[in-house]
């Protein structure tokens, strides 16, 4: 158990520690950091005391140390464009991206689940078949076209809800949430719609599949053979087995969903930690791209944690190994 | 138990109905509806300066008199343009098939690219095994927990900003090929390494290794003609996906640019003029778009269920 | 009226290609405390007829006609919620393969209180009490304590005890067994079976008993019916059947089983099986392609020398060496093989003879010990060109016709490979008539070279097998369980094509199998491994009439006597001396 965990962690950390020096190599050596400070007007003598002070005349290796200690604490410098401090940029549109993601979760995740047992059980209805066909279509459908049909329906044309931007915030000691009006919750809606329809096809897709895979083994065959119920084969031994494989689709279902917020923030212009990053990119600000990356990463090396350990819980084989 | 001693050959017909792939084909009225789509989407995009019926990017053949005409049958269309013109006048129709050529080719190059690096890496790791395999296994593992779209963006984004400004359009293509190909590798390369470790295991690679066989040879000769079946699958899956990518970066603004337009960059304009109620700016690359993707993947969900018969 | 009847059954599978009928009008009967045994080769159609009677024929069959009767009550017209009472309740199931029977997410007691309570309709302290007692019976020890584990922590012997379990535990009137010792080494199947006669005797079970093995319908069954074809060819009991059959499929049949008790010098030919038979000319060695290089003579008459062999697996890496986990697959082994004589290595899965035919052919590399092969040490060949000269003189024949051929490759080329990359013609003309030549001395004609290998039965993929082997003109042969995965008849067929090849080119070989009969058949000397050592060697006839070493007699033991089996079938043979 400890030895699996700690495994994972190692890991996890050898993760970090590359994401984190492709970070720090983007911000030494793209572009000349001091241009992007002090503008063209600056004298020789000004940028070579800047150089000193930034440490950039140190060896490799005590900068990269300097920008693991700076990242652990959340220090990644300014921004070249806003001037502002990335990690505040960072935190200020945090909750606009997690709430986002939530509700999409909620959504992808309550339609995506049953929908993929409903049509792995009962493959041949006619239900089962629609889904399945609807289903390609939402695969087929990239996140953007989505949005855009979304906002030209709504918006445009029947001009219920607003097309873009995030209004009737409330400020929770430092957390704005949309969740406590309903301007809030009329302008969340259409970005988490179109963020969730793909990932509800997905996980229904695989859920799905997953569920097919079980059902041809032999010890569903054997518990027909003693006389089970239906019900209990499907639910208690099918879809306890799908567990396993269940929950590395939630991971990766909330993998994607940061993915594509992405995506859906620049069309709706929806000011999360997304859109700062397609912003940032435009402009070449770096801190921001290089904070945002280690971010991203810290994310995924997270889920991914979450969902070894959660393995280890529900498969008995797995904590009798001690973990392979 | 069948013992074929007939000597007489059947016809090639009947050779051909009695494969069950192409006998599935042949019964799947969608299937067939999707390789028609695809291969009339193809044959035109890259046949485009022959059938589309203005050129959009020759200045002599582009006026801003035409500009934003709806669609033909609209009022105030022009029987000239079908779809339309967007707003510098120029041809709906041809900015489609053209931009459809940018999208399919870099959607070919980069799934290419990723299926290359990804069974090479993949085939090596599963038959060498060792360190070789615990490093590229490792790394494929980490990428795969990361959405492909968004490795895609992230690489995307490295590499621009590592570029100079005035070569990021000029490059713009190579560097979303590169992108989505990188982002594409490991998918690639679990499903070879996975189909390579049960092949090696057979006993007609055992009898190679006996007879004495060198292992690039029985790597190129007996394992890679032997994985390419899921291999191939995936990469139709993977050419939709990687034309989603294309398009998807183009939108951001990350992609292709407006001078050599691909279906993605064509939405982005004109999402611009859709307030404006210029729909079919956008609308009619959009589709293109979805057409595409949809019949690709109808394509590579038929496939997957044709060679893997147990999951039908 | 018997416990169960199964009257004129015929089961159809509708494909594309026209309706297969896999059973085919076929009447059975089971009495209480009496096992039916139902044999027959693959394809024969004698599994379809259990997933029948409980309907749970697979998707799409269908049963298209007959009936079937339990205790006088007509079953196969139930709706689905009257079959589910008597699946389990009065009709129980054994499947092949114990590893896979079984949920890995739920404890032993779940699946068995699930099982007792939803039929026997107990509450939770009588259904552990009858659970605890039913695994006692069935032989696993502590049944209190491993109660509550997982499927994972048992033995695949006690994996399958488990399942005998859960497969008696609402006290059916009939058990269906499909193959249930198949997966299972002999030791352990002597076990299963001895306990499922118990079984069925104590608790008046009728029961039908599912296998390809003679030697299992020998040693439990009371009567016996043949399949052939979809066809009931022969029924009765098995005494009568195994000792004086009717029909001409049962004699062919029997005449195919290996025998355990007296040595001949070829195998009957079974023609009513499969008609690609022993149509081969024999050749001219000193004239013929084959026969060239074949005069070298072996140092001393050794062909091989195995000195102090030991092979070693790595079960659990680790980055620190200590960690690491062993197995000593070959513990310190050595033997000699002679120039022309067939060598036998038996022992049960995991003995390590497999691992050692597979260190000759230089497959796997020894940690320790000698290979000399006509007098060079192979371990100590250091270029890999050196090591082609051996390579070629020493091949390698596999046991899964069905793997052992690339699916992608020709005929031709599959056995033109060896002939290209040893540089053994002169050209592709030549080539092409040695690859073809071959193909018609092992028996299957010219015309297979254009084939791909999908279009053979196993039979047929295992003599192109030996034409690849052949190809190399080797001197020495590894033949590794080259005929466990075929049927009975078939095995016959290939095992009299391994012995004229082998008198003809003057062959050594070395002959690896779990089979004691198919060894008595086949090799001149033994030798009996387990866990990775050799503990005994002598002449087979030797061997077989007075073991030495203990686990040899209890191998002995183990080995279906099959002293019923008919005398009439090899009247006539020639015994070899």
């Amino acid at each position: 158990m400890i030895t699996y965990i700690a495994r994972r962690m190692l890991q996890a950390l050898v993760v970090m520690a590359a994401v984190s020096f492709i970070s720090f190599s983007l911000f030494n050596y793209v572009g000349d950091p001091v241009d992007n400070m002090v503008g063209q007007e600056a004298t020789l003598e000004d940028r070579a005391y800047i150089r000193q002070v930034l440490g950039l005349e140190d060896p490799f290796y005590v900068q990269y140390g300097r920008f693991l200690q700076n990242a652990v604490q959340g220090k990644f410098g300014i921004s070249y464009r806003t001037k502002r401090s990335v990690t505040e940029m960072i935190v200020e549109r945090l909750p606009a991206t997690l709430e986002l993601v939530f509700v999409s979760a909620l959504i992808a995740l309550g339609l995506g689940i049953p929908l993929g047992v409903y049509t792995g059980i009962n493959r041949s209805s006619w239900i089962s078949k629609a889904v399945l066909t609807v289903s390609l279509v939402g695969v087929s459908l990239p996140t953007f076209i989505i949005g855009i049909g979304l906002i030209y329906i709504f918006a445009v044309h029947l001009g219920v809800l607003p097309s873009s931007g995030r209004s009737g915030t409330v400020d929770l000691g430092g957390w704005r949430t949309s969740f406590l009006t309903v301007d809030g919750w009329r302008s969340i809606i259409l970005p988490a719609l179109t963020l969730s329809l793909f990932q509800v096809t997905m996980i229904l897709r695989l859920v799905r599949a997953e569920m097919l895979e079980i059902m041809r083994t032999d010890f569903i065959k054997f518990a027909r053979a003693r006389g089970l119920p239906e019900r209990k084969v499907n639910y208690s031994h099918a879809l306890k087995n799908t567990l396993v494989p269940v929950i590395t689709i939630i991971g990766l279902n909330i993998g994607g969903l940061i993915a594509f917020s992405l995506i859906t923030e620049t069309v709706f212009q929806w000011p999360g930690t997304g859109l700062m990053f397609i912003q940032a990119v435009d402009f070449v600000d770096v801190p921001i791209m290089a904070a945002y990356l280690c971010f991203v990463a810290l994310i995924f090396v997270t889920i991914n944690l979450v969902v070894d350990i959660l393995y280890f819980v529900i498969d008995p084989r797995l904590r009798a190994e001690g973990g392979h | 138990m069948a013992v074929p001693q007939d000597d007489k050959k059947p016809s090639l017909w009947a050779r051909l109905n009695d494969n069950d792939v192409v006998y599935s084909f042949f019964h799947s009225p969608l299937a067939m509806a999707a390789a028609f789509v695809t291969a009339l989407m193809v044959l035109s995009s890259f046949g485009a300066p022959l059938v589309a019926p203005f050129d959009p990017f020759d200045p002599a053949q582009i006026s801003l008199w035409d500009g934003k005409k709806p669609p033909a049958w609209e009022a105030g269309g022009d029987p000239a343009y079908l779809l339309g013109t967007d707003n510098q006048g120029r041809d709906m129709l041809s900015t489609i098939l053209y931009g459809g050529r940018i999208s399919l080719l870099v959607g070919f190059a980069s799934v290419f690219l990723g299926m290359f690096l990804g069974v090479m890496l993949g085939v090596i790791s599963g038959y060498v095994g060792g360190w070789f395999e615990t490093i590229i296994m490792r790394l494929a593992d980490v990428q795969l927990t990361i959405p492909g779209i968004l490795t895609a963006i992230l690489i995307n984004g490295i590499l621009r900003s590592v570029l100079p400004p005035e070569l990021r359009d000029e490059m713009a293509i190579y560097v979303v090929i590169l992108a989505i190909g990188l982002s594409d590798w490991p998918q690639f390369a679990r499903v070879a390494r996975g189909a390579t470790l049960v092949e090696a295991k057979k006993e007609y690679i055992q009898a190679a290794r006996v007879i004495g066989l060198r292992p690039f040879l029985i790597m190129a000769r007996h394992i890679v003609p032997n994985v390419m079946r899921p291999v191939l699958v995936l990469a139709t899956i993977g050419l939709a996906l990687a034309i989603i990518a294309e398009a998807t970066l183009s939108f951001l603004g990350q992609g292709v640019p407006p001078t050599t337009p691909s279906l993605g960059t064509l939405i982005r304009v004109g999402n611009e003029y859709l307030f404006s109620g210029l729909w079919w700016i956008t609308f009619f690359p959009a589709v293109a778009l979805v057409v595409l993707v949809l019949a690709v993947n109808l394509l590579g969900d038929w496939l997957r269920d044709t060679l893997n018969p147990k999951l039908r | 009226m018997s416990l169960l009847d199964i009257k004129n059954m015929t089961v159809e599978f509708p494909t594309r290609r026209g309706v297969f009928t896999a059973v085919r009008d076929v009447s059975l009967s089971v009495n209480p405390g009496e096992i039916l045994g139902v044999v027959g080769e693959s394809g024969a159609g004698k599994s379809t007829i259990g997933n029948a009677v409980i309907g749970l024929l697979e998707p799409p069959g269908r049963l298209a006609g007959g009936e079937i009767y339990l205790k006088g009550k007509r079953i196969d017209d139930l709706d689905e919620d009257e079959l589910r009472s008597i699946r389990g309740n009065r009709i129980g199931m054994i499947f092949q393969d114990p590893l896979t029977s079984l949920d890995p997410l739920q404890t032993i007691e779940q699946q068995l209180m699930e099982t007792i309570q939803l039929h026997l309709k107990l509450d939770d302290d009588a259904a552990r009490a009858n659970a605890v007692g039913l695994l006692d019976r069935v032989g696993i020890p502590d049944p209190e304590v491993r109660i509550k584990q997982y499927p994972h922590q048992f033995s695949g012997g006690m994996r399958q005890r488990v399942v005998i379990a859960l497969a008696l535990c609402a006290n059916p009137e009939v058990v269906i067994a499909d193959e249930p010792t198949t997966a299972l080494d002999v030791s352990i199947q002597a076990q299963i079976l001895e306990l499922m006669r118990e079984l069925c005797r104590e608790r008046s079970v009728g029961m039908i008993l599912i296998t390809h093995d003679m030697g299992v319908i020998a040693d439990v069954t009371d009567r016996v019916a043949v399949m052939y074809r979809s066809r009931l060819v022969e029924e009765g009991p098995t005494e009568k059947i195994l000792g004086n059959p009717d029909h001409p499929y049962t004699k062919s049949l029997i005449s195919a089983v290996p025998r355990p008790d007296v040595r001949l010098a070829r195998f009957p030919v079974v023609e009513y099986i499969e008609s690609a038979g022993d149509r081969r000319d024999s050749i001219d060695i000193a004239t013929h392609w084959l026969g060239a290089g074949r005069g070298e003579k072996a140092p001393d008459g050794t062909m091989l020398r195995i000195e102090d062999l030991q092979v070693r697996f790595l079960t659990r890496f680790s980055f620190f060496k200590k960690h690491r986990l062993y197995v000593d697959a070959v513990d310190h082994v050595s033997f000699d093989i002679r120039q022309g004589e067939v060598f036998g290595l038996v022992g049960e899965s995991g003995s390590g003879k497999s691992t050692i035919a597979r260190a000759i052919a230089g497959l796997y590399k020894p940690k320790g010990g000698h290979i000399h092969f006509a007098g060079a040490d192979l371990t100590a060949v250091k270029s890999e060109a050196e090591m082609d000269r051996y390579r070629r003189q020493l091949q390698m024949i596999f046991q899964d016709p069905y793997s052992s051929l690339n699916p992608r490759m020709k005929v031709m080329d599959i056995v033109a490979e060896p002939i290209r990359f040893h540089g053994l013609a002169a050209g592709g003309a030549e080539t092409r008539r040695i690859v073809l030549d071959l193909l018609e001395h092992v028996g299957l004609g010219a015309e297979a070279a254009r084939k791909y290998p999908h279009e053979f039965s196993g039979g047929q993929r295992q003599r192109i097998s030996i034409a690849r082997a052949l190809a190399t003109r080797p001197r020495f042969l590894i033949c590794d369980e080259p005929t466990s995965a075929l049927d009975v008849s078939i095995q016959a067929q290939i095992l009299n094509l391994l012995k004229d090849l082998q008198a003809e080119l003057g062959l050594t070989m070395l002959f690896i199998s779990h089979d004691l009969p198919v060894i008595r058949q086949m090799c001149d000397r033994v030798g009996v491994m387990r866990h990775g050592k050799l503990v005994e060697v002598a002449e087979t006839e030797t061997l077989f009439q007075s073991p030495q070493h203990p686990y040899t007699r209890h191998l002995l033991d183990l080995m279906p006597k099959l002293e019923v089996l008919s005398h009439e079938a090899i009247a006539g043979l020639e015994v070899a001396d």
